[in-house]
């Protein structure tokens, strides 16, 4: 086992690599403790009867008035800190996972197309890129936003929500993963076993998912991790500016936005804490992504 | 003068030291070259880093002696090892492209170094510069020497690297493959300027390279490396002549000698490479015979011209364009290798892209056998042509997918032209083809990077042969390669084609190799045919001037020297 272990060459890196370990640890506790948020949570944030505003505004245990009961304290409404979070973190990495996917799956078609095709199509694709990125995410986001409200009737919209944002996320990020694929693809053009494919009248379709895919694997993997802390931290600042979630479903952005209220009136925890929680995790998501880089550029290390 | 003695070089790792070259010892005089010869992983580089200080990281010296004149090389602190190695010792690349500064005129270049190393004024150093250029055989020095890098020919920038080497009045350079990148015109000419070199400034060399050919013509001794170590020294004609280890024997007989055809290259008998099953992939064998009972494939080409558009250097002019095949007809017979010579940039490879359909031609007519061969854009993909005909590229390295499994490269062809339907079947045959072109059965689940070079080029063979081609295009197949694999890999490829009655188009910018190989030749320089005719006739009685230059400059050996 130990053999086996030594010889694969990404997991004896990450075993001498402190800074992945930590990352790793602290982003899978996160991970895990948002997806199973339902059986670990206290309370129910999203269910008003499930805590009450008597126990509002209680400090975290190690200062003075605490309820031990609530580890990291309450906000105003008496919701417990730690099942806010771990509900927040539930739809922020359900978001930004779901628009790194739309993304990935969006700009490597495009990109994998354009580097292969080339001419026109390229030239096409690689445009309306560029106007995709002369325009800030926010304001994309603001676009979608203004489009889903004006067509979609209010009881629909208030459903559509996440989707609206997870599709006004994935605009904004998928210029990354077309860029590099075609980068990539066009490094890749050059070697012989493409042309050798080509030569032979293999499908252009097969030449791409099957011969080039799996060789530019190694960059992608890295930007999909990079973009995964990209699209949490988006989503965090469209809901902190109140065009994301709503206060009845918060995510990380809006437990910070609420807690804004309180920075001055001696409640900090409302708002350090949800705030702390998403720097460690975007943080650990991006060191991981470099920890990656490494693996796959073996001229780094 | 540099003595060597008992020096070892180990590289720390994660599994321990690996020992990169053990207990090497060697001697040079001043005025000698000495040719340090050997395969790809033999160590001769880290010889040479080892006496100029520059073994890559983490690499260290575990024990030996290295003595320029009276220095121990070793003793000296980092500032002394610094001033000696730019002082008397130096150093020239291989590549001429990278060892020049990109964005500094060769002038700056050169006086930067007189500088560096001899308090002179600007002025001083500037006439030295000029004299240097002249003296290295660089004519209109004073004028060209204001010129960058890029706006030199390969050979001329190699000379540069030469002069800059020479700023210092090195007593020792050392030559890592200093010809390797360069045709054999322009080798040539390098090569009589370092032998001009040691005989009238007494420099002593240390030539490192996989050239036997450039070995025999110039170095005085030679010293025969082989997994870091030193197997045999002495005198050039002593050591080549009459070699006395099994391995350097070996070596010679793997050289293709310019002078006459061999059957078949001698190979050592234990071959670590190919391995000699019993059955030899008869099944293989059978399967490829059980195919269509054709006659054998000629190929012939009427007139084709391909022109690529130059770049555009202004809006209202058409951009000029460059011709890299003008007027091109051959005709390559059933069954017979067409040897395709000529230097870089003479349309060797354009010619394989525009026969295999990836470039379309400007103009000219193709045939395979009795069909019309239409051109690139013309050709669908499922033109019969496509299975027909098969390639074999350069660079094994890049031809392989390395994310595919031996068994997923060889089953494609058989796949793809629905040769063998059912995948169990594809399995066996590609198991069954991987012994026939001597590479052991378990290879079929590894991947490609788990091979060397040569493994690689039979995995690539064996890819081409499977889609049961009758015309082969060979694109340079052994250039890659060390000298003994490549006559593993030819041996391979002769032994295919008698064996299946392919044609195969052999291109080759080494005519040794042509001679081995083929029966007819074409030399192509600048896109046009120099000369074609049969193989025998060209080589004893060259009709045109140019295949007579190229005859002249290619590295040959004293023929009594053959052991074969």
């Amino acid at each position: 086992m130990i053999a086996l272990l030594k010889r694969n060459e990404a997991v004896w890196l990450f075993v001498h690599s402190p800074a992945a370990i930590i990352a790793a640890v602290i982003a899978i506790a996160i991970i895990l403790g948002a997806a199973f948020a339902p059986w670990v949570a206290l309370v129910d944030p999203y269910d008003l009867s499930s805590f009450s505003l008597f126990d509002g505004l209680l400090p975290p245990v190690w200062e003075d008035g605490a309820n031990p009961k609530y580890l990291l304290g309450t906000d105003d409404q008496g919701r417990d800190m730690i099942s806010s979070i771990l509900y927040g973190a539930r739809l922020s990495l359900f978001i930004g996972l779901a628009a790194m996917t739309i993304a990935t799956v969006l700009g490597v078609s495009l990109g994998l197309a354009a580097g292969y095709y080339g001419g026109r199509f390229d030239a096409i694709v690689m445009r309306i890129a560029d106007v995709q990125l002369a325009l800030p995410a926010i304001l994309t986001a603001l676009l979608i936003d203004g489009i889903a409200r004006g067509l979609l009737p209010a009881d629909i919209q208030q459903e559509l929500r996440v989707w609206v944002l997870t599709l006004a996320i994935a605009l904004s990020l998928w210029v990354n993963f077309a860029r590099t694929a075609r980068a990539s693809t066009l490094v890749q053009m050059n070697k012989d076993y493409v042309q050798a494919a080509i030569m032979m009248g293999q499908r252009p379709i097969r030449i791409m998912f099957v011969h080039i895919f799996p060789n530019i694997l190694g960059p992608l993997l890295v930007i999909m991790t990079v973009d995964l802390a990209s699209a949490i931290l988006l989503e965090a600042t469209l809901s902190f500016l109140g065009i994301g979630l709503p206060a009845d479903s918060p995510s990380l952005g809006t437990l910070i936005r609420i807690g804004m209220q309180f920075l001055l009136s001696g409640e900090w925890w409302i708002l350090w804490i949800p705030t702390l929680f998403l720097v460690a995790l975007v943080v650990s998501i991006n060191v991981l992504g470099d920890f990656l880089r490494d693996v796959f550029n073996p001229r780094l290390r | 003068m540099l003595t060597i003695k008992d020096l070892s070089v180990k590289f720390p790792s994660r599994f321990g030291d690996v020992t990169a070259i053990e207990d090497v010892d060697l001697k040079i005089r001043p005025g000698e070259i000495h040719g340090l010869v050997g395969e790809s992983g033999a160590g001769k580089s880290t010889v040479g880093a080892a006496v100029i200080g520059l073994i890559s990281t983490p690499g260290y010296i575990a024990k030996g002696e290295i003595t320029l004149g009276d220095t121990d090389l070793r003793a000296l602190t980092p500032e002394q090892a610094h001033a000696v190695r730019g002082d008397r010792i130096s150093m020239i690349f291989q590549d001429p492209q990278t060892s020049l500064n990109p964005l500094m005129t060769v002038e700056d270049q050169l006086i930067e170094t007189i500088q560096t190393h001899s308090a002179v004024s600007y002025a001083e150093a500037q006439n030295r510069a000029v004299d240097l250029l002249e003296e290295i055989g660089i004519k209109n020095a004073a004028e060209r020497i204001k010129s960058y890098p890029h706006q030199f020919s390969g050979g001329m920038r190699q000379r540069v690297v030469i002069a800059l080497a020479l700023c210092t009045d090195p007593e020792l350079i050392i030559a890592d493959e200093p010809t390797t990148a360069l045709d054999v015109a322009v080798q040539q000419q390098v090569l009589d300027l370092l032998r001009d070199l040691a005989d009238r400034r007494n420099i002593a060399f240390l030539l490192i390279t996989h050239d036997i050919g450039v070995i025999a013509q110039i170095a005085d001794r030679v010293t025969v490396m082989r997994n870091g170590k030193t197997l045999e020294s002495g005198e050039t004609a002593q050591v080549l002549g009459h070699p006395q280890h099994p391995y350097t024997v070996a070596l010679m007989d793997a050289v293709p000698p310019l002078d006459h055809k061999i059957p078949r290259f001698r190979l050592p008998v234990e071959d670590d490479i190919a391995v000699q099953s019993k059955t030899k992939g008869a099944d293989a064998k059978a399967w490829l015979l059980a195919g269509e009972q054709t006659a054998p494939t000629g190929l012939s080409v009427n007139n084709l011209t391909m022109r690529f558009r130059g770049t555009r250097t202004s809006l209202w002019q058409k951009p000029d364009s460059f011709t890299a095949l003008d007027d091109v007809s051959f005709t390559v017979r059933p069954g017979t290798i067409m040897g395709l010579v000529g230097e870089s940039g003479s349309g060797k490879s354009t010619l394989a892209r525009v026969l295999t359909g990836l470039l379309h031609p400007s103009a000219g007519e193709m045939t395979l056998g009795d069909a019309n061969l239409p051109p690139a854009k013309q050709r669908s993909r499922h033109h019969p042509s496509r299975r027909l005909m098969q390639m074999v590229f350069q660079d094994p390295y890049s031809s392989l997918n390395a994310r595919h499994k031996i068994g997923a490269i060889l089953a494609e062809p058989l796949w793809l032209y629905g040769l063998v339907n059912d995948a169990k079947q594809r399995r066996a045959l590609a198991m069954a083809m991987l012994d026939l072109v001597g590479m052991p059965a378990d290879s079929i689940d590894k991947y490609p990077h788990q091979f060397s070079g040569g493994q690689r080029q039979r995995i690539a063979v064996a890819r081409a042969i499977l889609a049961r081609p009758k015309f082969l295009i060979c694109d340079e197949p052994t250039s890659a390669l060390d000298v003994s694999i490549q006559a593993q890999v030819l041996n391979l490829l002769k032994d295919l084609q008698a064996t299946f009655g392919l044609t195969i188009l052999f291109i080759t910018h080494n005519m040794s190799v042509a001679r081995q190989m083929a029966d007819d030749m074409i030399v192509l320089r600048n896109g046009k045919i120099e000369e074609t005719g049969p193989s025998e006739a060209l080589f004893s009685k060259p009709a045109a001037p140019y295949t007579r230059t190229l005859l002249k400059l290619t590295p040959k050996m004293p023929p009594e020297w053959r052991t074969a």
